[in-house]
């Protein structure tokens, strides 16, 4: 397990702003008639969209919007590692995988890059605007080492890579996410050796079909 | 021997994105594609098909997706039935489910409608991973696009009502397991419930209720149109189809492929991914299944078949075809202990043996890693695990286990050999026991 608390310093109070609040009511929606709780994920994610993290006053309007008792928005908001319980890098929170598959791939590396250039994880640099964290498997295997910039995905990357992706984004830009190499998705580095046929994108494939295999005769006759 | 799947075979055509991931797009390539005339038969008869498709479940257990279908009730009572569609991948080493989230959403969107017809159910809701961001825009707005075309939701052209939705969790590995998936879903932290009941009887809302994974929903429509025989023609008997395959660590080119069934092991890396870092002989050790179960050395590689049960045979596991290839080069006590803080950290705290017992192995791991343990803490740490694997509500317990059963089944003797070194070279080593059990 790991031991998530609530940070010491909070706000004195949260508000939905109304774009925040009609999303809110969108997912709410989403579920049937009495089971607004099944929301309490997608809305605390909508606080952190919000303000960056998740403070404590939002879990008392997030438990009052779905009518739900304040302990299970705490269990959620605890449980849920994706949920920072205090403030990240306003310009930039990097989210480094350090699971085998990418630790096999040289995450080390890059977490000895973000030490070096923000300090120890979990802290914010002296001016507040950067912040890094390991989190476990992002499930991006094949574009290992990676690691998750505002929500999106950098990958196959090296230390200099990333060191000038976090240069970039202290310039104020939003570097375009995915993989450092130009792979597209988790397509093989180089030459492509499947999916190459161009009989599977010729449209022949969309010829309209009425008849399966193995249909049942009376079936087949109506 | 099943060679190597050519790519009129192929399911997932837009693997890697190159083409349009978009309802045009998709169409083209043969998604929707006589799904009415599949509507149109009897929810027996595509149960049937899909059991005589062989289809296991893609999702690891590997349990036959048809016979699970058959498990829901065969009417519809007082309380509605649900498709549940597990897209919580989080497994280490394992991203293939993204691929068809981000590049194929149509096949997936396509699969919910036939799988909730063959359950009866006229809901459906889609649980992906929170981290996945740009893959749940994509499904969202394919999702949109389908109700807009009217082929889902209330009165569509398929004539079976069918509410696909989409909701996300927040980062926790253990709603990969369907009973805390479903609470995760009724906004209750991810402790997995106990089975029996089972979801089929009582699932999400208290509802007879399916869950399935991604690629095994996202097959099936295709194993209709091509019939089951050709599906089944794929690999050995009772491990049949196609698969997504894939594999991170050191092999040349790192990717997601679409492979038959069975194919051997090193086939497979030497065709696709471009073989292993400094060659063959450079192979130590892989965990096939992604992360959750026991590794083999190199020497069982070059014949091991990927599919269900050559690598149970190997007391391994096919798992999720996630390859996790580690050259000689790796240190593969850390490793695997590296694995075991994954699963220390992921134990959601519900069970005793596992919410202590993985930390305790993750602690005494890290004391190998160093050779700094003493050497009977190898049968207190094999002791420990056993105790953990089979007395947790859920796998966790097992897949906390497996992957350090199986560094000691295959390299003991060199664990041995680094407690050995690190005591040769130290006049005292002072009292290890107590601070394993802290």
């Amino acid at each position: 397990m790991s031991v998530r608390r609530l940070a010491k310093d909070q706000p004195a109070s949260f508000a939905f702003t109304p774009e925040s609040l009609e999303q809110a009511r969108w997912w709410m929606a989403k579920f049937p008639p009495g089971r607004q709780q099944s929301a309490v994920i997608p809305l605390l994610w909508l606080v952190q969209k919000q303000e960056g993290w998740v403070p404590e006053p939002a879990l008392h309007v997030v438990a009052s919007l779905l009518s739900m008792p304040l302990i299970r928005v705490l269990e959620n908001v605890t449980f849920y590692t994706m949920f920072q319980l205090q403030p990240v890098g306003s310009v930039a929170h990097v989210q480094v995988c350090g699971t085998t598959p990418c630790m096999l791939r040289g995450a080390g590396d890059l977490k000895h890059l973000l030490e070096a250039r923000m300090g120890p994880k979990d802290h914010r640099t002296a001016d507040g605007r950067f912040s890094w964290e390991e989190v476990e498997c992002m499930g991006a295997c094949a574009n290992a080492p990676m690691v998750a910039i505002r929500d999106y995905y950098y990958e196959d990357l090296t230390p200099a890579v990333l060191n000038e992706i976090l240069d970039r984004f202290a310039a104020g830009e939003t570097p375009a996410p995915g993989s450092a190499i130009g792979r597209q998705c988790s397509a093989p580095d180089g030459e492509a050796r499947t999916l190459t046929d161009p009989a599977l994108y010729d449209g022949s494939r969309a010829a309209p079909l009425t008849h399966l295999p193995n249909m049942p005769e009376p079936a087949a006759a109506s | 021997m099943p060679g190597i799947l050519e790519d009129k075979d192929r399911i997932f055509t837009n693997l890697y994105g190159r083409h349009d991931w978009r309802l045009e797009g998709a169409k083209a390539r043969g998604v929707w594609n006589g799904t009415t005339e599949m509507l149109r038969q009897t929810p027996e008869w595509i149960c049937d098909q899909i059991k005589a498709s062989g289809l296991r479940g893609r999702g690891g257990a590997g349990f036959a997706t048809g016979v699970k279908w058959t498990f829901m009730p065969k009417q519809e009572g007082e309380r509605p039935h649900y498709l549940v569609v597990n897209a919580d991948e989080s497994e280490p080493g394992t991203c293939k489910d993204r691929e068809i989230l981000r590049n194929d959403p149509h096949r997936l969107i396509e699969g919910a409608l036939l799988a909730s017809y063959a359950i009866r159910a006229h809901d459906c809701i889609i649980y992906i991973r929170g981290e996945y961001l740009q893959e749940r825009e994509h499904l969202e707005a394919a999702i949109a696009e389908a109700n807009e075309a009217g082929l889902i939701g209330p009165g569509n052209v398929h004539g079976w009502d069918c509410n696909i939705r989409l909701t996300h969790g927040a980062g926790a590995y253990i709603c990969g397991d369907e009973m805390a998936l479903l609470e995760s879903l009724e906004g209750k932290k991810g402790q997995p419930r106990l089975k029996p009941p089972f979801p089929a009887g009582s699932g999400v809302y208290g509802c007879p209720t399916t869950v399935n994974n991604v690629e095994s929903i996202a097959v099936t429509p295709e194993i209709l149109r091509r019939g089951a025989e050709w599906f089944a023609g794929f690999g050995r008997p009772k491990n049949s189809g196609v698969k997504l395959m894939s594999a991170s660590g050191h092999v040349n080119r790192p990717c997601v492929v679409e492979e038959a069934m069975s194919i051997p092991m090193r086939d497979l890396i030497e065709t696709h991914f471009g073989g292993v870092r400094g060659g063959w002989g450079n192979l130590k050790a892989i965990i096939p299944g992604g992360a959750s179960v026991r590794m083999i050395p190199a020497e069982q590689c070059e014949e091991a078949l990927m599919d269900f049960d050559d690598l149970a045979a190997r007391r391994s596991g096919l798992g999720t075809a996630g390859l996790i290839v580690m050259d000689k080069s790796t240190d593969i006590v850390a490793a695997i202990a590296r694995l075991s803080y994954f699963y220390k950290h992921e134990s959601c705290g519900q069970c005793t043996p596992c919410r202590e017992g993985t930390g305790w192995m993750w602690r005494i791991m890290e004391r190998m890693v160093t050779g700094e343990a003493e050497p009977k803490e190898i049968d207190m740490l094999l002791d420990v695990a056993s105790q953990v694997e089979g007395h947790t509500i859920c796998g966790l317990g097992d897949a906390a286990a497996w992957p350090i059963q199986g560094l000691f089944m295959h390299f003991r003797p060199e664990i041995e050999a680094r407690i050995a070194n690190y005591r040769s070279r130290r006049a005292n080593v002072p009292g290890a026991t107590l601070i394993a059990a802290e």
